[in-house]
């Protein structure tokens, strides 16, 4: 009905590399633009802001980081915690050392500053691969937090450890720090994601992005050919850990405004991460975003219908939503052990030749 | 994208739903889940309880009844923003999130959005300076007067002098724990003993390093500032390694029955802070028993009546309830916004005759709120674990701590985020 072969004939070289073929998911992606950026700043208000789409974008874009690396390059990270901490605190050095920056420049350059750490972290990747760099991630997560926890420069020397974001504006609206209004809390992180995952698809359908999966099909067939590992792996680790810094900053600095290294980029948000990657869809931008949704989102909704909707006690519903995502979680593996994504694609070809099956 | 839109409408839905207005609301920020339930359910449960008993015995306060919205956060603090947004909208009179990182979340917010805080005996300390933290209260007592109070309580044991001691800081690696720092280096200074600090990582679970380091240099005494199951390792920890359990001295979050029981005899002698009584031999309990026990109101599954964070829970609703109270008077309206609240809060003053008019004599310090001082008067007994008895002994009437040395770091770090934050100082 939606998906018609007829009429999507491909003339050009231009429509045959086009993201979205088909036409319905043309008009579907032009649609959800359209709300994201001319409806939704207008109708959001401090919960949904901070409970529902300030989450949901900022772990998209530590999603997508992360899905470049384990999905397109194949190296496996358990250090995106530790990554999104390099990004904040870089974040939060700026913006105390430099007051004047642009918070815009002060979240990209943090996340130069972690793609430069990523890349540190990624040299064993040339020696190692599988289980092994992942524990060296691990290494990585653990360290970065230490250092943190450690080393008083980096939280300006407060009693309790603590970094908070001071207020900084954009065009003389406050976007950071308690003042902010909450359309200009999504506004700014609706932009970096927009950017950045069309930066994303455009890296991985690019010769870099090629390289990429060349090395995660068969590294050593990918050498024969030409592709050079270390550039391919060390240039995964740098775009991966750009894009989880400027999801780190952008947690600390618009969404939390104060964080305590242990609590906010522990352990769990490396895990948080990677699950979101696999059951949205390794390697697949999409599968970045539904794994947000479905990680970050989720939970939000089930609390609202248990406690709220139903009126449950909240340590009831808080136990019961940990076993439903969790079921959830091996249900859609044992189901579609590709994510989400993959669902979604299957979906697309069966409604593609629907209603004539042969 | 498409689930998105499906999870939006579905809490739109659930959110159309909420109550309606009109009551006083108490939100409670509460965790009866994860690692630090064991401190959350009680303290979640006597602050049910007490607003229970105002609604069924008076009818609420001054007329109107109080209402108490509980939200899990796990003390998590990104569930806790969402609590923060989620209650607020429903006319939050004041927040007491239980939670230092929490406090660190909603200082600004709260101030924002012109709603009291009160971290009773946590948070952020420097908040006791109401020139700079207008909405945040941590009467009775904050980090710095207790570490400061335990120092007190040591002198007292070592007749003044603790030159030459050492004393070694087991604390929960978060910005909780790393409150007290400060002050015991600043008073390390003054009364020349040595201090060591052993961070223990969230949870808490592991320590056996920390208590290794312990036991090879043997210090004199040993303080804590841990929170959860952090606790009750720490004490069977010290059990393990045969450490005098009377030198060894946690602060008020330290103390409670859940963090020494499960050591069992071995846990007898361990002190604690404590900034109010404790047990069941307060005349309030022939009312809750009355009123809330008996109807079967009681909160949560109703076994934490009378233990240490269940007073302390009941406690922090009643001051809030006085509070509100005091904010009544003032305004002269029953119907009380979170404005009048915090000006309710800032005139607040308890006295020994009105706890003994609550059922509570003695249960508390008295004291008065001011303008210039959120931080109440900064005063704390010591209570010992007996074990075989299983209940804390008081051992110390109330002791003050040192203004001398807690004034000065109070304003310095207030001023110091007055000026990040370009704060204009009140009271003047």
């Amino acid at each position: 009905m939606f998906y018609r072969e007829a009429g999507d004939f491909k003339t050009s070289y231009a429509e045959d590399a086009q993201t979205f073929p088909i036409k319905f998911d043309r008009y579907r992606y032009y649609f959800v633009m359209a709300v994201g950026l001319a409806i939704l700043p207008f109708a959001v208000n401090d919960y949904w802001a901070n409970a529902v789409f300030v989450p949901f974008l900022i772990w998209s874009i530590a999603a997508i980081g992360l899905n470049i690396l384990v999905g397109y390059c194949g190296q496996v990270s358990l250090g995106t915690g530790g990554f999104m901490a390099v990004g904040a605190y870089a974040a939060y050095k700026l913006m105390t050392s430099f007051p004047d920056l642009n918070i815009v420049f002060v979240v990209i350059l943090a996340g130069f500053v972690t793609a430069a750490v990523g890349v540190l972290f990624g040299l064993p990747s040339l020696r190692i691969k599988g289980f092994y760099l992942a524990v060296a991630t691990l290494a990585a997560q653990f360290f970065l937090v230490w250092l943190f926890n450690r080393v008083p420069w980096f939280y300006n020397y407060s009693a309790s450890g603590q970094i908070s974001a001071p207020e900084r504006t954009v065009f003389g609206f406050p976007v950071t720090g308690a003042a902010t209004a909450p359309w200009a809390q999504y506004a700014i992180c609706l932009g970096f994601v927009v950017v950045l995952a069309w930066v994303a698809r455009n890296l991985t359908r690019g010769t870099l992005g090629r390289t990429w999966m060349a090395i995660r099909d068969m590294d050593i067939a990918a050498e024969i050919i030409g592709v050079n590992p270390l550039k391919a792996k060390l240039s995964a680790f740098a775009v991966s850990s750009f894009f989880i810094g400027v999801a780190g900053a952008l947690f600390f600095a618009v969404y939390l405004g104060a964080v305590e290294v242990g609590e906010a980029f522990g352990i769990q948000k490396s895990f948080l991460a990677l699950f979101m990657i696999i059951i949205g869809g390794l390697g697949s931008i999409f599968g970045a975003f539904a794994g947000a949704a479905f990680m970050v989102l989720f939970p939000v909704l089930l609390k609202n219908v248990l406690v709220g909707g139903l009126g449950w006690p909240t340590d009831l519903a808080a136990h019961l939503e940990l076993m439903i995502v969790g079921g959830l979680i091996i249900f859609v593996l044992i189901a579609e052990p590709h994510g989400i994504a993959a669902l979604w694609r299957t979906i697309k070809e069966k409604l593609r030749l629907w209603p004539f099956p042969h | 994208m498409k689930l998105t839109r499906l999870a939006a409408a579905a809490v739109a839905a659930s959110l159309a739903a909420g109550p309606a207005l009109a009551d006083l609301v108490f939100p409670s920020l509460s965790y009866r889940t994860g690692a630090y339930a064991a401190g959350g359910i009680p303290f979640a449960d006597g602050y049910a309880d007490y607003f229970t008993l105002l609604n069924e015995r008076d009818g609420g306060i001054g007329g109107v009844k109080a209402k108490v919205i509980e939200c899990e956060t796990a003390y998590n603090t990104e569930k806790g923003v969402e609590c923060y947004e989620a209650t607020k909208g429903e006319g939050a009179l004041v927040y007491q999130p239980l939670s230092t990182g929490i406090t660190y979340q909603l200082i600004p917010k709260v101030t924002e959005d012109d709603i009291p805080m009160h971290t009773m005996g946590y948070g952020r300390t420097s908040a006791a300076n109401g020139k700079v933290f207008s909405h945040v209260f941590n009467y009775p007592g904050t980090y710095w007067d207790g570490a400061s109070i335990i120092v007190k309580h040591l002198l007292e044991i070592n007749g003044g002098d603790l030159s030459g001691k050492k004393l070694a800081l087991v604390y929960h690696n978060s910005a909780y724990g790393k409150e007290p720092i400060r002050t015991l280096e600043e008073l390390s200074k003054k009364h020349g003993y040595e201090l060591t600090l052993l961070a223990v990582d969230h949870p808490g679970q592991e320590q056996k390093s920390q208590w290794l380091q312990i036991r090879r240099e043997r210090p004199d005494y040993v303080l804590m500032w841990g929170w959860g199951v952090m606790n009750q390792v720490a004490v069977q920890e010290a059990a393990n390694i045969r450490f005098p359990m009377e030198n060894f001295i946690g602060v008020w979050w330290s103390g409670s029955e859940n963090d020494v029981l499960p050591a069992g005899d071995a846990a007898n002698g361990y002190k604690a802070l404590a900034m109010h009584g404790t047990g069941m031999d307060y005349p309030i309990y022939e009312d809750l028993k009355a009123h809330v026990y008996d109807k079967g109101r009681a909160a949560g599954a109703g076994d934490q009546i009378g233990t240490v964070l269940y007073s302390r829970g009941m406690y922090a609703a009643m001051l809030a309830a006085e509070a509100a109270r005091t904010a009544q008077d003032l305004h002269g309206t029953a119907d009380i916004t979170a404005a009048m609240m915090r000006d309710g809060m800032e005139a607040l003053e308890i006295t020994e005759e009105r706890m003994t008019e609550l059922g509570l004599p003695g249960f508390g310090p008295s004291f008065k709120v001011t303008c210039e001082n959120h931080g109440g008067p900064g005063v704390g007994m010591i209570q010992q674990w007996d074990a075989s008895a299983k209940e804390w002994n008081l051992i110390t009437g109330f002791i003050e701590s040192d203004d001398s040395v807690i004034e000065p770091l109070v304003q310095e770090d207030s001023m110091a985020y007055a000026k990040e934050n370009n704060i204009e100082l009140r009271c003047e």
